[in-house]
């Protein structure tokens, strides 16, 4: 596809995103109402913050080959200081926003370059990109039970409600709905900026030479510590900024932000829509979101009520549904859906021998070191992605 | 004194709970370089069987029928879903954590969300009396069970021809293969085994913990996998101390320091150990320096 037509994509798709609002079209089995109800828009928003959110955690997994577990802590982290800023200290929603930002900073560089630093030396006893996954997956379960421990400061199972006065008008009540739509679109801009502004730069060339072969890397003079460490506290910075978004979308910190699920669905949205490719997160992110919210629809409908069991049991469980469909996206679209309309034209991706093989120890030892996840070994090239969209 | 014996015990008995998880996780991944995130979707399903079978049949064979559980979902999640992705290492990890979603979930379906009481037979309800201390017998049965599994697991490694396959595969996977020995049974065989002690430790953690719940399995995973990356991948003898001194700092945190502190200890360890083994050389000198 020629170039200028490719630039054109993102500029089309904001076009479309930012004439939503105005929009009265209804597009049933979707939303409920016309797309410009607040119903609507707040589902929009969602959709709009975990694409968001989806892109940073992408920024690990599929630019860096990171695995970690632990990035809800993050997005909980911006969430709840954020409230809790507003609540104790009594500052303004900004000054709160850009505390928990600063917190999010902090902890992801404390947390980033433990788990980093650790499992880096584990990695020559082959703990490498799965140490990495049990560190992050603890640390954020630490974070976890804090939130469920304390209920006098964070509310327990409850969560806390949105400190509306400190909060400007414009983004409270059903009415200024719009407006948290037009914050989550936000959010999802400057996510998309800043990464995507990052991977084409020299920094991003340096990630896809550490998440191809890190050992190379080195030799070559990059210091993928320092990378990694970089890219992991520039993603626990946007998930807690994204924090503060969901804090004021959902009009309160929830527990659910904390779980481990919450990273597992940030996980799901990225490998469904295609890791490691540009648009991919995002259409993870907004897929996921909306057949999250249908499939909570559905499971609660009284056709589902009067279903037989075997039925009945597993569509009144969203997470059974996108746990199935997640294991078929993994087996039948490898790449995800980015990498769909290339393997349609039938041009397999080109594959590399040399990150494809199960080699003897030692070498399989290099590639596994440090959380790098071998190569996108079967899935799409993220530039040809990008050049074939 | 009695209190001491009783947060010992207890300790212990969460460090052998913690043993059951960990032991299958570090041999599977040792073996298969596959990280299980469905093993506590495991722990769950063998927890739920002993549930479903406590009050109607001997506990013995509720325990049995939680540890069978756990081998044969174990046994097909291995051959139907991990073993066409032998190619695809971080693909496997990837359909275990769909798994390890949509099974919590379909217990929440069948059986509701709310934790369901288990009934310990009466044998195991009581307490002993040891030292001066009122000790659950339930305890004493954890720490039995996970000092026979170290012995049977040990005896397996190190006296039959398949752990002697199992040892060679985690040490060179290629070179068995080109011996012309058929690793994948000896894979299926350590994804049953874990899946077994899985089962076991959801019985068993039932017990301890007088019920059961959908995410019970999920949570005991995530200290699963702290006493794996502190004792070491593929290394009984360093997960089986790993998990007694989790379980045990775990306990006596939570009592002299602040109930829940204890889950903070045990993740605060494993960043002590990371950062020490991060700056191995510092350490020594450190301790040359004390010494």
């Amino acid at each position: 596809m020629k170039r200028h037509v490719k630039n054109l994509i993102p500029v089309a798709v904001l076009a479309v995103l930012l004439s939503l609002p105005y929009s009265t079209l209804r597009i049933p089995g979707v939303f409920d109402g016309a797309v410009n109800t607040p119903g609507s828009l707040q589902l929009l928003a969602l959709c709009l913050l975990f694409a968001g959110l989806a892109i940073g955690y992408d920024l690990l997994f599929g630019r860096l080959g990171l695995m970690s577990f632990g990035h809800a802590l993050y997005v909980a982290l911006g969430a709840y200081s954020a409230e809790l800023a507003m609540k104790n200290l009594h500052l303004p929603l900004v000054l709160a926003a850009l505390l928990a930002t600063a917190i999010g900073a902090a902890v992801s560089t404390l947390l980033g370059a433990v788990s980093l630093k650790g499992v880096g030396k584990l990695g020559t006893e082959n703990l490498g990109t799965v140490g990495f996954a049990m560190v992050t997956l603890a640390f954020a379960q630490a974070g976890s039970i804090l939130v469920g421990r304390d209920p006098k400061t964070t509310g327990g199972e409850e969560g806390l409600p949105l400190s509306t006065e400190k909060v400007p008008a414009a983004f409270v009540g059903v009415v200024n709905t719009v407006n948290l739509y037009w914050l989550a679109l936000a959010y999802l801009v400057l996510v998309c900026a800043v990464v995507w502004w990052l991977t084409d730069s020299r920094v991003g060339r340096a990630w896809q030479a550490i998440r191809d072969n890190e050992r190379r890397a080195e030799v070559l003079g990059l210091n993928p510590f320092r990378y990694q460490l970089g890219a992991f506290v520039l993603a626990g910075t946007l998930g807690a900024v994204g924090g503060v978004v969901h804090l004021l979308v959902t009009a309160g910190a929830t527990p659910e932000t904390t779980t481990t699920d919450f990273t597992l669905a940030l996980l799901v949205m990225v490998v469904l829509g295609g890791s490691g490719t540009r648009w991919g997160p995002v259409l993870g992110g907004v897929l996921y979101t909306l057949l999250d919210h249908r499939l909570g629809a559905v499971a609660t409908s009284d056709s589902v009520a009067g279903l037989p069991a075997v039925l009945r049991v597993p569509l009144s469980q969203p997470l059974v549904l996108l746990g199935v469909l997640f294991v078929l996206v993994v087996y039948a679209v490898p790449g995800g859906l980015a990498a769909l309309p290339s393997r349609l034209r039938g041009r397999r991706p080109p594959t590399r021998p040399g990150l494809r093989g199960r080699g003897p120890r030692g070498q399989r030892g290099e590639q596994h070191r440090l959380g790098v996840v071998e190569g996108e070994a079967h899935g799409a090239h993220p530039d040809r992605v990008a050049s074939e969209l | 004194m009695s209190t001491l014996v009783l947060l010992t015990l207890t300790g212990l008995g969460l460090g052998a709970l913690y043993f059951l998880i960990a032991s299958g996780l570090s041999l599977i991944f040792g073996l298969m370089d596959v990280l299980n995130f469905a093993h506590g979707a495991l722990v769950t399903a063998g927890a739920y069987a002993a549930w479903r079978l406590t009050g109607h049949l001997p506990f013995a064979v509720a325990i049995a029928a939680a540890i069978a559980t756990g081998a044969a979902l174990a046994a097909l999640i291995e051959t139907v879903l991990i073993r066409p992705l032998y190619s695809r290492p971080k693909d496997q990890i990837l359909v275990t954590v769909g798994l390890g979603l949509a099974l919590p979930a379909l217990v929440q379906g069948i059986w509701g969300a709310d934790a369901r009481q288990l009934q310990a037979p009466k044998q195991l309800a009581g307490t002993v009396s040891l030292l001066g201390a009122r000790v659950p017998t339930d305890r004493f049965v954890l720490i039995a069970a996970a000092i026979v599994v170290l012995a049977a697991l040990k005896l397996f490694l190190s006296r039959t021809r398949y752990g002697l396959v199992v040892r060679a595969g985690v040490e060179d996977r290629a070179m068995v293969t080109a011996l012309g020995i058929d690793v994948r049974k000896a894979f299926t065989l350590v994804f049953a085994i874990g899946g077994a002690l899985a089962g076991l430790a959801g019985a068993l953690g039932g017990v301890y913990f007088g019920s059961v719940s959908p995410d019970q399995g999920t949570s005991l995973l995530v200290f699963g996998f702290v006493v794996v990356v502190i004792g070491g991948m593929g290394r009984t003898d360093g997960v089986a101390l790993a998990a007694a001194a989790v379980g045990l700092i775990q306990q006596f945190t939570n009592y002299y320091a602040a109930s829940g502190l204890g889950d903070f200890a045990a993740v605060a360890i494993l960043a002590v150990v990371l950062l020490a083994r991060g700056n191995r050389d510092g350490v020594r000198r450190l301790i040359r320096r004390a010494a």
